[in-house]
């Protein structure tokens, strides 16, 4: 037995991370939405990301797996500048949104994150009516022009995120008395009402119970139609079953990206087969 | 033996029963077959437990006797003197029994001639020294009835732990209740002397009344008239200095908070908030110079150069250092709350494409509010309830003005005045004191009670 975990340890460490293998790009230019070609992600002098090249399609869902602290959710805040809040954070390497560089210069992070929203690990409602959360973005950016419209575009956007049959009534009460998967939709619900192009979701499921995970994944198939979206997920199940193409990260480095179904069933790197059989992790 | 020798007795008592039971705990413990583990609490809460009933009982048998003894010790010695001089009363025995005790104190009694005197000098002294045996022994012999029978008490079932917490816990609420104690005298003293002042002065000259001159006559004959005592002239400038007080630093003190908190590096902020927290360690007498010497002068050297006339004791200058002085309170209040917000919200909203300025409106401001302002609050507490740098740099004419620029005084100034001179004190002038208190504690009472329901009604409660 104890032999056993030795070989286990000696095959995480030992095993080099040289390439990334499998497809990590796309062919078809017209079909990528985000590219990064050599990212990098520093902490002060800790390096977090290590060169990571990957596109991410239109209207795909891509997950990110791996264990803990292996850098895909600080990949994922890099990819919407939401890592410009920290200040010993710092960015290199080429990552772009349709072809154009968002850490140019010209890029401001303000219209680059009304482009490519966020959905995070725990439900964060502001502490307002549910209404003023789902309207709150579209009144930043001056999205509509009348009351009238705003309601809809409340309700358009509260009935996208499947939660608008169970709070029409109470649109006015605070969007903190909802449950987890309620706050987690409205949560969703506000970053579709800025109309992005790209959702990003950090564990979005992970507070929460499955019955309000299956809602919620029900809705990110959904979503897919309209939107490009990422996902870092801690569940292999989840990965599985909502993503087309799945990449796992290992000590900062991306290691596999494949179609979902071939990660799962024939992984082509070694770690990554030891992380999907559960060898560790 | 004296008090302090008690005192010291004691406390040696406390540290020997603390070992007698931590021993005696060990040594009932280890003679079962698995030792320790058969207490029910560590020993040295054995130990605690002991010395605290030990010096408790007698302690609190100390404290009774010692604030009785004076009492029964002169009412001893009065009843023991000659009949015909207790007739004269208390009074004379006052007089008589303060002049014995400084006798026998400075050890000078051989001065005395007078044969009563010399008697009650005596009898004084043995009924004194008595009281004190007794005491030693009647106190000392309780913390060693009560050391023992603790001592007895210990065996390993005992639950010592949660004896020494529940007194612990009494303990606690006893410190509490003082604090409560102290304040609901304090508010009931000054009802009291309120109720004296409305005898001679009617309440609604009190509170309607536009003429503040609390100058009474100490003689009948003496000319200087019977004094006004309308208070509205004081409120209006407690008022109007406190208003621009808040009106400076409010704005002032959340902008460096929102600065501080959002926008500052933390080497910056590690640097400029004890900074400014300083402001509120500077007395506020210093303020108070800085106003009359500094500020004062320069208003109205400003005034005139614009044509404007400007008191040299303006209410502008008075509310300007006042304001400054309470910049902290609101800045480190605002700020601390501020950071208390958590950072999951402004993800949020940065996520979703909202500047830092958005954020910090829309998003942390209305969070952090009911903090915000409880800080305003308590910065307007203090401002109503300041009163060195008013002294000093408003005056003491009570103007019934709203004009900033002219002289004004203030409830706590006129406090001060009152107090501070030699009138009898049950003469409505120092009792007008008390009313004035009376007053201003019941502004700031409603103050709270407002902010309190302001709070309630718009907080944005994140969890």
């Amino acid at each position: 037995m104890s032999t056993e975990i030795a070989d286990k340890n000696r095959d995480e460490f030992d095993i080099e991370i040289l390439n990334t293998v499998g497809k990590p790009f796309i062919d078809k230019p017209e079909d990528i939405k985000m590219a990064t070609r050599d990212c990098d992600v520093f902490y002060g002098d800790k390096q977090a990301i290590f060169g990571v090249d990957l596109d991410i399609g239109k209207n795909e869902i891509i997950a990110m797996i791996g264990p803990s602290g292996c850098g895909k959710s600080t990949y994922l805040r890099a990819l919407n500048r939401m890592n410009d809040t920290i200040e010993i954070c710092r960015v290199s390497g080429s990552l772009t949104l349709d072809g154009q560089d968002i850490y140019s210069k010209k890029q401001d992070p303000v219209l680059l994150r009304a482009r490519v929203g966020m959905v995070f690990q725990k439900p964060n409602p502001f502490p307002k009516s549910i209404y003023d959360n789902v309207a709150y973005g579209a009144r930043l950016h001056g999205l509509v022009s009348n009351k009238a419209d705003l309601d809809d575009l409340v309700e358009a956007s509260l009935t996208k995120a499947g939660l608008f049959k169970e709070v029409k009534d109470n649109l006015q009460k605070p969007g903190t008395g909802l449950s987890g998967g309620q706050q987690q939709r409205l949560c969703i619900a506000r970053t579709i009402a800025v109309d992005p192009e790209v959702i990003l979701m950090d564990e979005p499921t992970s507070a929460l119970d499955p019955i309000a995970t299956a809602i919620i994944e029900e809705l990110m198939d959904e979503l897919r139609h309209n939107y490009t979206i990422a996902i870092v997920t801690h569940s292999m199940q989840q990965a599985a079953r909502i993503s087309q193409r799945t990449a796992y990260f290992h000590l900062g480095k991306l290691v596999e990206v494949n179609a979902t179904n071939d990660v799962f069933t024939n992984p082509e790197h070694q770690l990554t087969e030891n992380y999907i059989t559960g060898r560790f992790g | 033996m004296p008090l302090n020798t008690i005192l010291i007795t004691l406390l040696l008592l406390l540290v020997f029963s603390y070992f007698i039971g931590k021993g005696r705990a060990i040594a009932v413990s280890t003679t079962k077959s698995n030792g320790r583990r058969n207490l029910h609490s560590l020993p040295s809460y054995y130990g605690y437990m002991v010395a605290l009933w030990t010096v408790i009982p007698a302690i609190a048998i100390l404290v009774i006797w010692t604030i009785f003894e004076t009492q029964i010790v002169s009412s001893l010695t009065f009843s023991s003197l000659p009949a015909e001089l207790q007739q004269e009363g208390q009074s004379s025995f006052g007089l008589l029994l303060n002049e014995v005790k400084n006798a026998v104190q400075s050890g000078q009694v051989d001065s005395f001639t007078d044969p009563v005197k010399i008697a009650a000098a005596e009898r004084y002294e043995s009924v004194r020294s008595i009281s004190l045996l007794a005491k030693t022994v009647v106190v000392l012999g309780v913390a060693l009835v009560c050391l023992y029978l603790g001592w007895r008490y210990i065996k390993p079932e005992t639950q010592a732990r949660n004896k020494v917490e529940s007194i612990a816990r009494w303990a606690m609420i006893l410190c509490a209740s003082i604090a409560i104690l102290t304040t609901v005298g304090i508010v009931f003293s000054v009802i009291f002397e309120s109720v004296l002042f409305f005898k001679s002065v009617s309440i609604t000259e009190f509170l309607f009344g536009t003429k503040w001159s609390p100058q009474t006559s100490i003689r009948a004959d003496q000319a200087g008239s019977s004094g006004a005592f309308g208070a509205v002239p004081l409120f209006v400038g407690t008022l109007l200095i406190s208003l621009i007080a808040l009106i400076i630093a409010v704005p002032l003190g959340l902008m460096s908070a929102i600065y501080l908190s959002e926008y500052a590096s933390s080497r910056f902020r590690s640097f400029a908030k004890p900074t400014l927290e300083i402001l509120a360690g500077i007395p506020t007498v210093v303020y108070g110079f800085f106003a009359a010497l500094t500020v004062a002068p320069f208003i109205r050297n400003l005034g005139e150069s614009l044509g404007l006339t400007v008191a040299s004791e303006s209410a502008l200058a008075a509310g300007l250092v006042m304001g400054i002085m309470i910049i902290p309170f609101v800045s480190s209040l605002s700020d601390d709350v501020i950071n208390a917000v958590p950072q999951s919200l402004r993800d949020g909203s940065f996520g979703m494409g909202a500047t830092k300025s958005e954020t910090i409106k829309q998003v942390v401001i209305p969070a952090a509010l009911p903090g915000i302002i409880g800080g305003v609050l308590l910065a307007a507490s203090r401002a109503i309830g300041e009163t060195m740098i008013v002294v000093m740099a408003a005056g003491l004419s009570a103007n019934l003005t709203f004009n900033p620029l002219e002289a004004v005084t203030t409830v706590t100034v006129q406090i001060v005045t009152l107090l501070t001179g030699d009138q009898e004190f049950d003469s409505p002038k120092t009792l007008a004191a008390f009313a004035l208190g009376l007053g201003l504690f019941l502004i700031t009472l409603l103050l709270n009670v407002i902010a309190l329901h302001v709070i309630r009604k718009y907080r944005e409660q994140y969890d």
